[in-house]
């Protein structure tokens, strides 16, 4: 399968690289860390960024005002700029790092203020944390559970579906039988199943790669039954029937011949899983079955929403589901594109 | 007829093999809620062992697997050690809770996809048809756990409707019309947020469905000969379009019981999404068995139910 490198197409690269890199590199990308607190600045909003200063004058180096608190009422604290000192922005910098990330030495960041400011770009959460931070640094963990479980459910799905498929007979009834085993539960009751049988309290590693595990194993049925549909297809057509006839082994013909037959369909299968299974782990971390706090994942960070002051008050808190959103429309694309691409070359 | 048999017989070893599958998992995990018990200091180590022996889990799982399966014959679905007492009394009514709302929530969400979706397909192309699709592939995007708080958000802010629940409080012994009229405005929310989510998969189908019927050459061959259209939307194309929508439709009445959890929590509907959370954090085992079992038992019923009406439909499969 080759992608023709057209505008289209270069779009959706150049969307999916700006979808992804910052969520793959939250250290670099993100200007604070995800678990300081800031206790003196709970639920502060955004940052603003000024370009005109209070005398009037203009500056080609955007810069922020230091947030104090004014007073905390019914709607929680207020805050106003103290416009005495401006801490201008600039790229590139390095952080005087409390990084609990990496140990105290400096980091470089892809932008950041001048010390002692601070710039939340998107608000604080309860705990005075950075939100913006705790999104790439969340999404990256979310990304990676929806990447790994997706990739072990395709490769469960492609040895089972391409055996069963390929081989037929006994085996093929048995694979079968297990797909419609666990077709037949749904996919959040077998979730909670699961996820019954383990510990409730265990470190966040474990559970995060517990995680994986159990989605990409309950996920693979679907997929298997595709796959195996594509291979019985494919090992009927002439050019596979004439391999064998020259003395092909089995081998050969699964790699050469099968699949490549089946590598479109497997890369459409991806971008379809991958925003399922991440949407899995935010609705476990939603519940407060899957990444535990200060671990922050998208889930735990939608989790927040459920309280209704935050829900109501603090419409920043709203960013992380709006980049939840972004990743999923990037997904759909990309698998539009790559049914277009296969539905092209196959018809 | 005797092809039919088979299917059933088929689901239900399916639905045999789910519970052994279930049971086994839950059979090999570590801790339960009696390690759970033990760690409390007011409970002695003896009730416990005593209660564990009531309720037989000191018994190997085979055997335990054979007294479960006689209370599901009584229709119990074993013990509730949280809420002490047969878990089918508990789940009842939960899933009557949880059915009211699903059930409303796919017919709506079937009344607004179908013409929806029927309109894209006859305006391929046209400026309709890509407003619906653009329409369709955000609200795709949007998760459901999302959609939920959006309209929880919407609702706090104009008061309007009330957020969440599924009685007011004061809403006591008042006439029935009045009871139902609190009950369907509470039920206004949680229907919308899952028809929302439902309605674009549901919109995607029903429009390929009918662009492929419309590009078929018999189609071609009818609009040639004359033939008004809207005789042939009802005589030709949707006879034949109504096959993957049947496949479709019973899936939806499969999922029934499962489609709603995550929402009903959002909007703690007293359904059996928060029965099931609540029985996961008090690993109380034999709840979270049961609501599997019943899910997977509404899945394969509507695979069945779709295979029936498939039959019923389409005589090509009649005459295999």
């Amino acid at each position: 399968m080759r992608i023709k490198w057209n505008a289209k197409n270069r779009a959706l690269v150049f969307v999916l690289l700006a979808v992804h890199l910052p969520v793959v590199f939250p250290g670099f990308f993100s200007p604070n860390d995800y678990a300081t607190q800031n206790r003196n600045l709970p639920f502060a909003p955004p940052t603003k960024l000024h370009l005109v200063d209070e005398a009037g004058h203009f500056h080609f180096r955007p810069f922020v005002y230091e947030l104090n608190e004014t007073g905390s009422g019914e709607r929680g604290t207020t805050y106003q700029e103290s416009r005495i000192a401006r801490f201008p922005v600039h790229f590139f910098v390095h952080s005087a790092a409390e990084d609990s990330s990496n140990s105290g030495t400096p980091r470089l960041h892809f932008f950041g203020v001048e010390q002692p400011g601070l710039v939340y770009l998107m608000g604080t959460d309860g705990f005075g944390r950075d939100v913006f931070s705790r999104m790439l640094f969340g999404g990256r963990i979310s990304l990676a559970a929806g990447v790994l479980a997706t990739c072990l459910a395709l490769s469960l799905a492609i040895v089972l579906g391409v055996i069963s498929g390929f081989y037929g007979h006994w085996v093929d009834t048995i694979v079968m039988r297990g797909v419609d085993i666990f077709l037949a539960l749904p996919w959040l009751c077998l979730l909670f199943a699961v996820r019954a049988v383990l510990p409730l309290h265990i470190r966040t590693t474990e559970t995060f790669l517990l995680f994986v595990g159990i989605i990409g194993i309950v996920g693979w049925a679907r997929p298997a039954r595709l796959i195996r549909g594509l291979v019985l297809t494919a090992k009927e057509r002439n050019f596979v029937l004439a391999s064998r006839a020259f003395g092909a082994s089995d081998f050969h013909i699964l790699r050469r011949h099968i699949l490549p037959q089946v590598t479109g369909t497997l890369l459409t299968l991806a971008a379809l899983l991958i925003p399922q299974f991440l949407l899995a782990e935010v609705t476990l971390s939603f519940l407060g079955l899957g990444v535990g706090e200060p671990l922050p994942s998208l889930g735990n960070l939608l989790a927040e929403l459920q309280k209704y002051s935050v829900l109501t008050s603090y419409w920043w808190m709203y960013c992380p589901a709006m980049a939840l959103v972004l990743l999923f429309l990037a997904y759909q694309w990309t698998a539009k594109a790559l049914q277009d691409e296969i539905t092209e070359v196959t018809w | 007829m005797l092809r039919f048999g088979r299917r059933i017989l088929h689901a239900f070893l399916v639905l045999v093999a789910v519970s052994l599958l279930s049971f086994l998992l839950l059979a090999i995990a570590p801790g339960n809620y009696f390690d759970e018990m033990r760690l409390n200091p007011q409970i002695s180590s003896k009730t416990v062992e005593t209660l564990k022996i009531k309720y037989g889990m000191d018994r190997r799982w085979p055997v335990r697997y054979v007294k479960w399966m006689h209370s599901v014959a009584k229709g119990e679905f074993g013990y509730s050690f949280a809420y002490n007492c047969p878990v089918g009394s508990l789940l009842w009514g939960r899933a009557r809770n949880t059915l009211l709302l699903a059930g409303l929530a796919t017919l709506l969400a079937w009344m607004v996809a179908l013409p929806w979706g029927v309109l894209e397909a006859l305006h391929k192309g046209e400026w309709m048809d890509r407003a619906g699709t653009l329409l369709t592939a955000l609200l795709l995007a949007i998760p459901d756990v999302l959609l939920g708080l959006f309209l929880l958000l919407a609702a706090a802010r104009s008061g309007l409707l009330p957020a969440g629940g599924m009685t007011s409080t004061n809403a006591g012994a008042v006439t029935t019309f009045a009871q139902t009229r609190d009950l369907a405005i509470h039920l206004i929310l949680p229907v919308v947020g899952l028809a929302l989510g439902l309605i674009p998969i549901l919109v995607r189908h029903v429009r390929s469905a009918m662009v492929q019927v419309l590009e078929a050459s018999y189609i071609q061959a009818a609009r040639s000969f004359g033939i008004g259209k809207f005789r042939i939307l009802y005589r030709h194309v949707f006879p034949v379009a109504v096959n993957p929508l049947l496949s479709l439709l019973g899936l939806s009445l499969g999922t029934l019981l499962s489609m709603s959890l995550l929402m009903e929590v959002i909007m703690s509907w007293p359904g059996l999404g928060p029965l099931l959370l609540e029985a996961l954090f008090a690993r109380d085992l034999y709840v979270v068995m049961a609501g599997v079992m019943l899910s997977s038992a509404f899945l394969l019923a509507g695979n069945l139910i779709a295979d029936a009406l498939l039959y019923w439909s389409d005589p090509r499969i009649r005459a295999v």
